[in-house]
């Protein structure tokens, strides 16, 4: 394909251009803020640890366009493997740095469990996304471009989040007899009501009763260098990356490859040669990956070490050392995953509005036990949500690519109805294409790809509703040409 | 803001999908090439910076040319001549 060169309307000195210098603000508001919250307790830092690394990885998922929703979705609705590719190289860099933090000692991850339900959310999620035009880090980043609808998409998944995790009721109806038995005889205290609530029965009668491990552990390797490097990143990280990355390039790249390098009988070498074209035929999307491959371990390094230095598993624990207990879990405990995670602190945000507005949601096993329900000025994973708009904002303003978008009503619909499915999807999943894909299969546990399995079915029937809906509403539109 | 894909000559389209988000561009965009005949030119105007990605590795596998791109403001006018 032959590429014209890009015209630029006025050619303004990039720090003379009006958005180059909002983008300057942006930054400068981030950084202001960061000193103004070390003024007032220098332990901040472990809380802006989340801030700057979400303002990268905001600044890089922009960069390089990189959002999941795409990788499964636009293989199916348009057969482009671009971001397939690009999700592969960021798996392959984050495990290699992941198990480098490993060895060190430094590691902050925790298995998932293991069960249907991951099939079930994953798909639910994998819908949803094709909907809403993207992931759940996808449509932060797009927020930061300005996108309104993605916004809606935010607002959806956190809103549907907490009511899932504390609805009661006739939902209860939803979950088994053999798991509320299990629920009833977990020696839980009496205040988290965990035999009411369809997720609280949920969580203790059927998630803990599951197994969470990683392959080190299945293969009798756990703690050893040999088990960490051969049976989490080789067997569960790099291999797949490569069995995919193979069968992209056969299925989606190869022919087209082929065709226009003009090889007929194509020897091993032209094979590998196509492969490299496929992994950098985007470069702005293979870049990203490997920055945001390296920046995720980093970030498990930076939070490993800082609870090292302060002495705690947990930032509830500097919460309170530091005189704020409100909104923590009954274990003193808030959300503090240490890598990179979107949908929890989403939840936390709808939860605490609910809160503010009457719902208390404290007596679930999601806040009440495990998560809490901060004031969103002291949740740290929250700023890290909110440092990938500002990240991606940063980037699209400097490379003038921000724009106001209001939804439609379509598009709006859309958000909050797509939005809502991967909010129930992401909690049955117990996470999202990041926390349940991304941060395991980099880390030894398997289940991140029994994710992707089931997000990619529910992309593929996604795909094809989504397909249908197009055809008829153009139909029905009929513009001048028709489409 | 709606859709709208029309003629504007011989052999010329245009296709706006401004205001909106993944996936339409790039599935109106596939259409829309699909429509035309090959050497006929689809002047692109949208605004979903992530699409445009997507819409070029679709020309570069269907062997399509870019030939002419203005990229600023937050929208993009690009004009692909067809394979």
């Amino acid at each position: 394909m032959n590429v014209a060169s890009t015209s630029i309307a006025t050619e303004t000195h990039w720090l003379l251009r009006k958005s180059s210098v909002q983008a300057m603000g942006v930054f400068l508001f981030v950084a202001l803020g960061s000193l103004w919250a070390l003024a007032q307790d220098t332990r901040f830092a472990y809380l802006l640890v989340y801030v700057w690394f979400g303002l990268a990885y905001g600044a890089l998922l922009q960069y390089g366009r990189f959002c999941m929703a795409s990788a499964v979705r636009d293989l199916f609705a348009v057969k482009v493997p671009r971001m397939a590719v690009g999700v592969m190289i960021a798996v392959a860099l984050y495990a290699v740095v992941a198990a480098i933090v490993s060895l060190a000692g430094f590691s902050t991850f925790h298995p998932n469990a293991m069960g249907w339900h991951i099939v079930i959310g994953a798909a639910i999620f994998g819908f949803g996304i094709v909907f809403t035009g993207g992931c759940a880090s996808g449509s932060l980043y797009k927020a930061g471009e300005g996108n309104m609808n993605s916004m809606l998409v935010i607002l959806a998944i956190s809103f549907s989040q907490a009511i899932v995790v504390s609805a009661s009721g006739w939902w209860d109806a939803l979950v088994p007899q053999s798991w509320l038995d299990a629920a009833a005889a977990q020696d839980m205290p009496a205040e988290l009501t965990i035999t009411q609530g369809w997720f609280d029965i949920f969580t203790a009668g059927y998630i803990w009763g599951l197994k969470g491990t990683t392959m080190a552990e299945v293969l009798g390797m756990a703690e050893t260098a040999r088990g960490i490097i051969l049976a989490n990143t080789l067997l569960t990280a790099i291999l797949p990356v490569m069995i995919i990355l193979v069968a992209l390039y056969v299925l989606y790249y190869r022919k087209g490859y082929l065709r226009r390098s003009g090889k007929a009988s194509p020897s091993l070498r032209d094979e590998l040669a196509g492969m490299w074209a496929m992994c950098t035929s985007s470069k702005n999307t293979a870049l990203a990956g490997i920055g945001l491959g390296i920046l995720a371990g980093l970030h498990m390094y930076v939070t490993g070490a800082l609870r090292e230095h302060y002495g705690i598993f947990n930032f509830g624990e500097l919460l309170v050392a530091m005189g704020y207990t409100s909104g923590l879990s009954i274990q003193d405990t808030v959300f503090d995953p240490g890598y990179w995670y979107i949908t929890t602190q989403e939840a936390q945000w709808g939860g605490w509005i609910m809160q503010k507005l009457g719902i208390d949601s404290m007596d679930s096993i999601f806040f009440g036990l495990d998560n809490g329900l901060p004031n969103p000025l002291l949740n740290a994973p929250g700023f890290m949500s909110i440092g990938i708009i500002l990240g991606a904002a940063i980037m699209a303003l400097s490379r003038r690519e921000f724009k106001w978008k209001l939804p439609s009503w379509e598009t709006a619909f859309f958000a909050i109805v797509g939005g809502t499915l991967m909010g129930i999807g992401a909690r049955l999943a117990m996470g999202c294409n990041i926390g349940a894909f991304f941060a395991t299969v980099t880390n030894g546990d398997p289940s991140g790809w029994v994710f992707l399995i089931g997000m990619t079915i529910g992309a593929y029937i996604g795909v094809k509703v989504f397909t249908w809906w197009m055809d008829w509403s153009t139909a029905r539109k009929g513009s001048e040409c028709g489409l | 803001m709606a859709m709208s894909f029309n003629k504007t000559g011989d052999h010329e389209w245009e296709l706006n999908v401004c205001g909106y988000t993944c996936p339409h561009p790039q599935m109106y965009t596939k259409k829309a090439l699909q429509k035309i005949e090959s050497g006929d030119v689809l002047s692109l105007i949208f605004d979903n910076p992530s699409s445009g990605e997507s819409i070029m590795a679709m020309c570069e596998a269907e062997g399509s040319d870019l030939i002419d791109r203005q990229d600023a403001g937050g929208s993009f006018v690009w004009k692909i001549r067809k394979a």
